[in-house]
C-alpha cells in the first residue's frame, strides 16, 4: 500500500489498474461509481421480484407462486429496494458530487469510505443467499414483510431470519460510516469562502440526511439485536409470555422507520433543487427557506412515528398528537414544492431529460404527499390501513419520488462523470415510457385500496381484477423501460458515437463541480478553489 | 479504530498543518486554531460515535421508557402490580360496577383455563375475591405465566389487585388442577362513565419450557 501512495505523490493523475483499483479504492469517484452500479444491479433484482409479484396478481387465484413464496417475494422486494437501491444510490451520488461541489480533494475519510462500500455486497449476499436457499427448497427466506413485525419475525420467523438480522447489522454499519464520512467531509473540507449558507442544496440535504442516518440506524441495529436475543438467548422484549410486548416492536421499529423514509427522500429533494435552477436558468427561489424546510422535515420526522400504528389501540390523545404532527410536515414540504415551482416561474425553461424527470418528480411526489395527508387522518387511516391505498402512496413517493430523483441526477451528472453526453432521444424515450407506465402501474392501486383490497395477499376477489390487470401491464412496461436507461448509461460510459461534454455541460449550470473538466479528473481539487 | 480510520490517504491532497489551519479558520469563520486536518476529522468521528452509541442505547432504553409511560398513563390496559388495600377505603355504595372475567390461552398452551364466575357486581372501594380454574391436561410438568389486561384501558389505573396468580409463575404437574384466587378492588375515584370493566388473562408457556409442551401434543391425542 505504501508503495502505491508514494507513486501517487509523483504522478498526480495515475490510476491504479485492475481489480485492485476497485477493491482497495480510496477514491471518492471510484467508490461512488461502485455504489451506483451496486444500486443499479439491485434495482434490477428487486424489480424482477416485483414483476413476479405483479404477474401473480394479474388475475385472481394462484398462478405462479405459492402464498409462502409470495410473502418472501414482497419481503425481499421491499428490503432490496429500500436498503439496496435507494440508499446506496444516494450514497453513490454523495460520494461523486459532494467533494466536487464543496471544492474538496476527496472525502474526508477515504479508507472508511472503502469499507462502507464493501460491507454492502456482503450484506446483500447474505440476504439473497436466503432467497437462493428458499428456491432450492432449503427452508423459507424472510417472509414477514420489510417491516419484520414481531412475533412474525421472532417466534414465527424462519431460520433464515438470522441471515436477515446479520445482513441488517452490516448494512447499518455501512450506512453509519457513510454518514460520518459525509458529515466530516462537509464540516472540514469546504473550500475557503464556502460558508454553510453558500453550500449547494444537494450538499445541505445530504448533510441533514447524514445526521438522520446517524440518529436512527443505531436504533434499527438495536431492534434487530433485540429480535436476535428474543430468538436465541431467552429474552422477552417482544414476547408477552416473558413480560414483553409485541407492540413495543412497532414503536422501536417506526422510531427508526419514519426518519428512514425522509432519509430516502431528502437527497432527492437536493437533486431536484440542483436541476430545476439549471434548466430554468435562474437562481433557486428561496434558498434559505429550502434549508430551513429541510431541517424542519428532519426534526418533525422524529415525532410522528406512531402514525404507522393508529390501529394498535392507542388512546385518542395519542392519535390526535400524531395526526397533527404528521400534518404539520406538509407545511415545510409545501414550502419546497412552492420554491421549485417559483424557480421555474418566468425562467427560460428547456426540457432535457434531467428536467423532465425533475418536473415529473415534483408533480408525482406531490400526489404521493397528498395521499400521505389522507393517511395521516386517523379516522380515514382506519379504513385505508393495510390496503393497496398504502401501497399506492408509498410507491408514488419512493418510485416517482426517490427513484425519479436518482434517475434525474444520473442524467444530469453523467456527462460530468464520463465526459460524454448521454443519448438525448433515448433519455426522452425512457422518460415518457417510465412516467406513463408508472401511473398505469400505481394509480389504479388507489382505487383498489379504497375498495378494500388488502396488501401482501397473493389472491383477491373477482371485482378487483381489472385494476390489477392494468397495474400489471404498467409494471411490465415500467420494468422493461429501465433497460433503455441501462443501455443509455452503458453507451454513455463507453463513449462511442456520442457527443463529448464541455466542462460546464449545461448552459445554466452553476457551481464548483462545473468548473472541473469533463470527465472530472481522478483527483478533484488538488488546490482549494476560492469561493466568493 | 480512530487512528486506522482517520489515516487519510495522503497522496490525494496533503497540505501542511499551516495551510489547513488557515483554511479551517476561513471555513469555520472562527479564530484560526492550530488544528491539523486529521485532528478535525478525528473530533467529528468521536462526536458522532458518541451519538451512534447513544442512539443504540436509546433503542434499548425505549423498552423501560415504554413501560414507565404505560404505567404512568395506564395506556395499553396494563394493570399494576400487587398493592395493599388501604385501611380506610370508603366504599361508594351508590354505584355498582360490573366486572367481567375472561380467560384465554396462547396458541400452544395445552391447559384448560376459565374463570369460576363470568362476572360480578361490585361497589367501588369494596374488596372482591374471585377465582380462576386451571388444569394441566398433559403428562408433563409445565410452567405458565398469566398476563392480565383490562378494558377499557383508561380505567386500568383505578383497578387494583391485592392478590393474583399473575404475579408469579404457575407450575402445574402432569394432570394437576387448581382454583387460583384473585382479590381486587376498584378505586372510588373511577370516572362516572365507566360501568363495565373486563379483566382478561392469557396463559403463556414460560419461554424455555416449550419443549415440554410440544412433547405433550402427542400424549394429548393418545388420551383422546
Amino acid at each position: 500500500m505504501s508503495a502505491v501512495i508514494e507513486e501517487h505523490h509523483d504522478h498526480h493523475d495515475h490510476k491504479p489498474t485492475g481489480i485492485g483499483r476497485w477493491l482497495f479504492s480510496t477514491n471518492h469517484k471510484d467508490i461512488g461509481t461502485m455504489y451506483l452500479w451496486f444500486s443499479f444491479i439491485m434495482f434490477f433484482i428487486g424489480g424482477a421480484l416485483a414483476l413476479v409479484i405483479r404477474a401473480e396478481l394479474f388475475q385472481p387465484g394462484l398462478q405462479f407462486v405459492e402464498p409462502e413464496m409470495f410473502n418472501q417475494l414482497t419481503t425481499l422486494h421491499g428490503l432490496i429496494m429500500v436498503f439496496g437501491v435507494i440508499m446506496p444510490a444516494f450514497v453513490g451520488l454523495a460520494n461523486w458530487m459532494v467533494p466536487m461541489m464543496i471544492g474538496a480533494p476527496d472525502m474526508a475519510l477515504p479508507r472508511m469510505n472503502n469499507w462502507s462500500f464493501w460491507l454492502l455486497p456482503g450484506a446483500f449476499g447474505l440476504l439473497l443467499a436466503s432467497l437462493a436457499m428458499s428456491l432450492m427448497g432449503m427452508g423459507s427466506a424472510p417472509n414477514f414483510g420489510w417491516t419484520f413485525y414481531a412475533p412474525l419475525s421472532t417466534t414465527f420467523g424462519p431460520a433464515s431470519t438470522d441471515y436477515f438480522i446479520f445482513s441488517v447489522h452490516m448494512m447499518g454499519i455501512s450506512s453509519i460510516m457513510g454518514a460520518i464520512n459525509i458529515i466530516a467531509t462537509i464540516m472540514n473540507l469546504r473550500a475557503p469562502g464556502m460558508t454553510y449558507m453558500k453550500m449547494p442544496i444537494f450538499v445541505w440535504t445530504w448533510f441533514i440526511t447524514a445526521y438522520l442516518l446517524i440518529a436512527v440506524m443505531p436504533v434499527l441495529a438495536g431492534v434487530v439485536t433485540m429480535m436476535l436475543t428474543d430468538r436465541h438467548f431467552g429474552t422477552s422484549f417482544f414476547n408477552a409470555a416473558g413480560g414483553g410486548d409485541p407492540v413495543l416492536f412497532q414503536h422501536v421499529f417506526w422510531f427508526f422507520g419514519h426518519p428512514e423514509v425522509y432519509i430516502m427522500i431528502l437527497p432527492s429533494f437536493g437533486i431536484i433543487s440542483q436541476i430545476v435552477p439549471t434548466f430554468a436558468r435562474k437562481k433557486i427561489f428561496g434558498y434559505s427557506s429550502m434549508v430551513y424546510a429541510t431541517s424542519s422535515i428532519a426534526f418533525l420526522s422524529f415525532i410522528v412515528w406512531a402514525h404507522h400504528m393508529f390501529t394498535t389501540g392507542m388512546p385518542v390523545a395519542g392519535e390526535l398528537f400524531f395526526m397533527y404532527a404528521t400534518m404539520l410536515i406538509a407545511v415545510p414540504t409545501g414550502v419546497k414544492v412552492f420554491n421549485w415551482v417559483s424557480t421555474m416561474w418566468k425562467g427560460s425553461l428547456s426540457f432535457e431529460t434531467p428536467m423532465l424527470f425533475a418536473i415529473a418528480f415534483i408533480f408525482l411526489f406531490t400526489i404521493g404527499g397528498f395521499t400521505g395527508l389522507m393517511l395521516a387522518m386517523t379516522p380515514a387511516d382506519f379504513q385505508y390501513q393495510d390496503t393497496y391505498f398504502v401501497v399506492a402512496h408509498f410507491h408514488y413517493v419512493l418510485v416517482s419520488g426517490a427513484a425519479f430523483g436518482i434517475m434525474a441526477g444520473v442524467y444530469f451528472w453523467i456527462p460530468k462523470w464520463t465526459g460524454n453526453m448521454y443519448d438525448e432521444s433515448l433519455g426522452i424515450w425512457h422518460f415518457w415510457l417510465s412516467v406513463i407506465s408508472i401511473n398505469v402501474l400505481f394509480f389504479p392501486m388507489h382505487f383498489l385500496g379504497l375498495a378494500g383490497m388488502p396488501r401482501r395477499i397473493p389472491d383477491y376477489s373477482l371485482q378487483f381484477t381489472e385494476f390489477n390487470q392494468m397495474a400489471t401491464v404498467g409494471a411490465f412496461v415500467f420494468g422493461f423501460s429501465q433497460l433503455i436507461f441501462l443501455y443509455n448509461v452503458i453507451k454513455t460510459a463507453r463513449g462511442k458515437s456520442v457527443e463529448k461534454a464541455t466542462s460546464q455541460v449545461w448552459e445554466g449550470a452553476e457551481g464548483l463541480e462545473w468548473t472541473l473538466p469533463s470527465p472530472a479528473p481522478f483527483h478533484s481539487f488538488t488546490t482549494p478553489p476560492q469561493v466568493k | 479504530m480512530d487512528i486506522a480510520l482517520t489515516g487519510t490517504v495522503p497522496q490525494l491532497y496533503n497540505p501542511s498543518a499551516g495551510e489547513i489551519s488557515e483554511r479551517l479558520g476561513t471555513i469555520m469563520s472562527a479564530p484560526p486554531k492550530q488544528n491539523h486536518g486529521n485532528d478535525a476529522n478525528k473530533k467529528v468521528i468521536i462526536q458522532l460515535m458518541f451519538v451512534v452509541v447513544g442512539m443504540f442505547g436509546f433503542g434499548f432504553a425505549l423498552v423501560p421508557l415504554y413501560d414507565v409511560f404505560c404505567d404512568l398513563t395506564g395506556l395499553n390496559g396494563k394493570t399494576g402490580g400487587q398493592v395493599v388495600m388501604p385501611a380506610e377505603m370508603k366504599v361508594d355504595s351508590s354505584r355498582e360496577i360490573t366486572v367481567e372475567f375472561m380467560a384465554s390461552l396462547n396458541e400452544t398452551m395445552p391447559w384448560s383455563f376459565y374463570p369460576d364466575v363470568k362476572s360480578v357486581q361490585v361497589h367501588p372501594g369494596q374488596p372482591m375475591k374471585i377465582s380462576y380454574y386451571v388444569k394441566n391436561d398433559t403428562n408433563n410438568e409445565i410452567v405458565g405465566q398469566a398476563i392480565p389486561s383490562l378494558a377499557p384501558g383508561l380505567a386500568a389505573p383505578y383497578f387494583h389487585k391485592t392478590e393474583c396468580f399473575c404475579f408469579t409463575e404457575q407450575i402445574l404437574k402432569a394432570g394437576e388442577e387448581k382454583h387460583m384466587p384473585v382479590v381486587f378492588f376498584i378505586d372510588p375515584t373511577i370516572p362516572k362513565d365507566v360501568n363495565v370493566l373486563t379483566l382478561s388473562y392469557t396463559f403463556f408457556i414460560k419461554p424455555g419450557s416449550e419443549a415440554a409442551a410440544s412433547l405433550t401434543d402427542n400424549s394429548k391425542h393418545q388420551d383422546l
